[in-house]
């Protein structure tokens, strides 16, 4: 584990070890939901990059904003989101952030700074880089953080908008979760030369680091968010990542793109968690005993929200078209 | 009132509104010391800076992206999109993002966004600069769209747009921006979904969006010479679209051709005719007619160009040929 000089106190490692098995706990009770068909549609799993939403999220206060993908429940749970709200969300229940009317997919958390997941690859980058437009033009010092996954560098938009970034000089970090496959295709099948070179091209401060590794992601994120707030953006970070499941729940057969061997050696050698348990450890910040009660106590919460989000209702038929226009109240009445 | 041009009477809404809000921006390309190549926001990059007049590079899904992105986080842009053909360029974020945002967040966020781009045919443009496409726009739920027909709907239209909480998108046609209007000194605004009856009539309705509320105008005056009594409605937004009053007129004249210059198949005609039938069927002695630009790409040559746009002259054989009868049989 890299030193985090900012990060001193046993509470700070306790909370991000704390968050990553959430999340971790999130995804397994969701891919239940899935494998159990008490989930409508499909959803894409985050497990295995945990350090990347929490490191970068542990970095930034309430006001300041992410983006998020559709592999977005991590971000969502990084960034303050409660359980309960969550699956209520991704089963498209009246209690969940969106009302149901987005699902994992969408998922947003608007009081947390969270913009919303986005079902389009880098679909989201524009939007990112608005709200840091939002931060300068009046004067705030928040900043956003868009991420997108090593698939979404491959499209147009997001050379356009770091192109206005740089030029105008905006609080933003792109943060590029590079997993190591675009899909169902390996990456560097659909990236030509460096992913960080794209973004040194237009004068962006670019680094990648180590996404496994909670602490040197909440290192670089710290460092970078203070000089964003200075006025010194944009910035890009690759991190360097993987993910346990295939693309999405369904994506179950997967040895055509990846092997098994590959999987399970990021599972047993960089698991994000297990790593910075063993930090915690071996610095004396918890005991097993304490480590072993927080992981009990997710996966009750988890269980208890699973159930809760199962026996709620459903939005009532007269919301179908709600929501359309903000002074609208039914769009077709 | 003073009689002023579509030009700048867009000019004095956006100057009236970037007054009295300090969150309203205007983001485009060439849009400051150039004011846009029709020269339309001369004058605004001098009073408000290049921080809220936003020269942009030529990169419209990001500008566009980067519009959502601001205007959900506590500003209202103003984007400004040369050619309505551009459309296509933005079509993921004006589409996917801006118009599902409120509705896939279940209400918590909303893009109060403006969007102003152009339309209309006969400029010599050919086909990637002529096009009329507000009616793609105003098929996807969630997008507002303005249509003024005049110097002083393009203000008041524009101004309600951008104090409106959704995205709006307002298409201006690119050959009115010099006619001029007459519009009050004083402040007003036109709100969304009230139709205008620009001239009263007994025998006929044309209802006309945009510039073709000129060209049903002087289809009316041709056939008043006639002895035929021609009502024009200008709906002035389509979305929403004021159904309440062309019905109104439509019972009263039994006899309807609505004419729009986005191309006729799949487009605003059908949609009004359309609503039209289903709502107000027994009113009608005859067919609603549909007369929109011609179903091929905009042609260069002015020979052609000139046959692909409804005109008075057309509208008022067609409206004969309804009163006379002639055309229940294709």
């Amino acid at each position: 584990m890299s030193p985090a000089k900012n990060k001193t106190n046993s509470e700070d490692y306790l909370r991000m070890y704390t968050q990553m098995a959430r999340i971790r706990t999130f995804e397994d009770n969701a891919n239940q939901l899935y494998l159990s068909a008490k989930m409508p549609g499909l959803t894409h799993m985050y497990s295995g990059e945990e350090a990347v939403a929490v490191g970068v999220c542990e970095a930034l206060k309430v006001t300041d904003k992410i983006t998020s993908t559709h592999r977005g429940h991590g971000h969502c749970v990084a960034k303050g989101a409660e359980f309960k709200q969550m699956f209520c969300e991704l089963l498209g229940k009246e209690e969940g952030y969106c009302r149901g009317k987005g699902g994992s997919m969408h998922i947003a958390d608007q009081s947390n700074g969270n913009l919303g997941a986005n079902a389009i690859v880098g679909g989201s980058m524009g939007i990112a880089t608005g709200a840091a437009f939002t931060a300068k033009m009046l004067g705030h010092d928040d900043v956003t953080v868009c991420f997108f996954g090593d698939g979404a560098t491959a499209q147009g938009l997001m050379y356009e908008v770091m192109n206005m970034a740089a030029l105008w000089s905006l609080p933003v970090i792109y943060a590029c979760e590079n997993n190591g496959y675009s899909e169902y295709t390996r990456t560097e099948e659909i990236a030509a030369g460096s992913i960080t070179a794209r973004a040194e091209a237009f004068g962006i401060e670019a680094h990648q680091v180590d996404g496994q590794d909670v602490l040197a992601v909440n290192t670089l994120t710290t460092d970078l968010v203070a000089r964003a707030r200075k006025g010194e953006g944009p910035f890009f970070m690759e991190l360097m990542t993987y993910r346990y499941h295939g693309h999405h729940v369904g994506d179950i057969n997967r040895e055509y793109y990846r092997s098994k061997e590959e999987e399970a050696d990021w599972k047993e050698h960089r698991d994000p968690i297990l790593r910075f348990r063993a930090h915690l450890l071996k610095e004396g910040l918890a005991t097993e005993a304490e480590i072993d009660t927080l992981n009990a106590n997710i996966a009750a919460d988890a269980q208890a929200a699973v159930a809760y989000a199962l026996a709620a209702k459903y939005p009532d038929a007269s919301e179908v078209d709600m929501h359309v226009f903000t002074d609208v109240a039914h769009a077709l009445a | 009132m003073r009689d002023i041009t579509l030009s700048q009477a867009v000019n004095e809404a956006l100057a009236e509104e970037m007054r009295r809000d300090e969150t309203v921006f205007i983001i485009g390309e060439d849009v400051a010391e150039a004011g846009t190549p029709f020269k339309i926001l001369s004058g605004l990059v001098e009073e408000f800076g290049t921080h809220r007049v936003v020269d942009t590079p030529i990169a419209e899904p990001g500008f566009m992206g980067i519009a959502v992105g601001a205007a959900m986080t506590g500003t209202r842009p103003v984007v400004d999109l040369m050619f309505g053909d551009f459309i296509f360029l933005i079509m993921d974020q004006l589409c996917n993002q801006a118009a599902k945002t409120h509705y896939m967040s279940g209400g918590k966020l909303s893009v109060p966004l403006v969007l102003r781009t152009n339309m209309g045919a006969t400029r010599r443009s050919a086909a990637q600069h002529s096009q009329s496409l507000h009616a793609l726009v105003a098929h996807i739920p969630g997008l507002k769209v303005a249509m003024p027909s005049s110097a002083y709907e393009a203000k008041g239209l524009l101004k309600t747009a951008i104090r409106d909480n959704n995205p709006v998108v307002i298409f201006e046609d690119k050959l009115m921006y010099q006619d001029k209007a007459p519009v009050p000194e004083e402040e007003y605004l036109i709100p969304f979904g009230e139709a205008h009856v620009k001239r009263e009539g007994s025998d006929i309705t044309l209802v006309g969006t945009s510039s073709m509320v000129q060209v049903a105008e002087k289809a009316a005056e041709i056939l008043a010479s006639e002895g035929i009594s021609a009502e024009v409605i200008d709906p002035r937004t389509i979305v929403p679209l004021d159904m309440d009053t062309i019905n109104e007129s439509v019972r009263k004249t039994s006899r309807c051709i609505v004419i729009d210059e986005g191309h006729q198949s799949f487009g605003v005609t059908s949609e009004i005719a359309s609503r039209i039938m289903e709502q107000s069927f027994y009113h009608l002695d005859g067919p609603v007619i549909r007369m929109g630009a011609m179903d091929v790409p905009i042609p260069f040559s002015p020979a052609l160009e000139d046959l692909t746009v409804p005109t008075p002259e057309g509208v008022a054989a067609t409206a004969r040929k309804l009163m006379a009868g002639e055309m229940f049989h294709g």
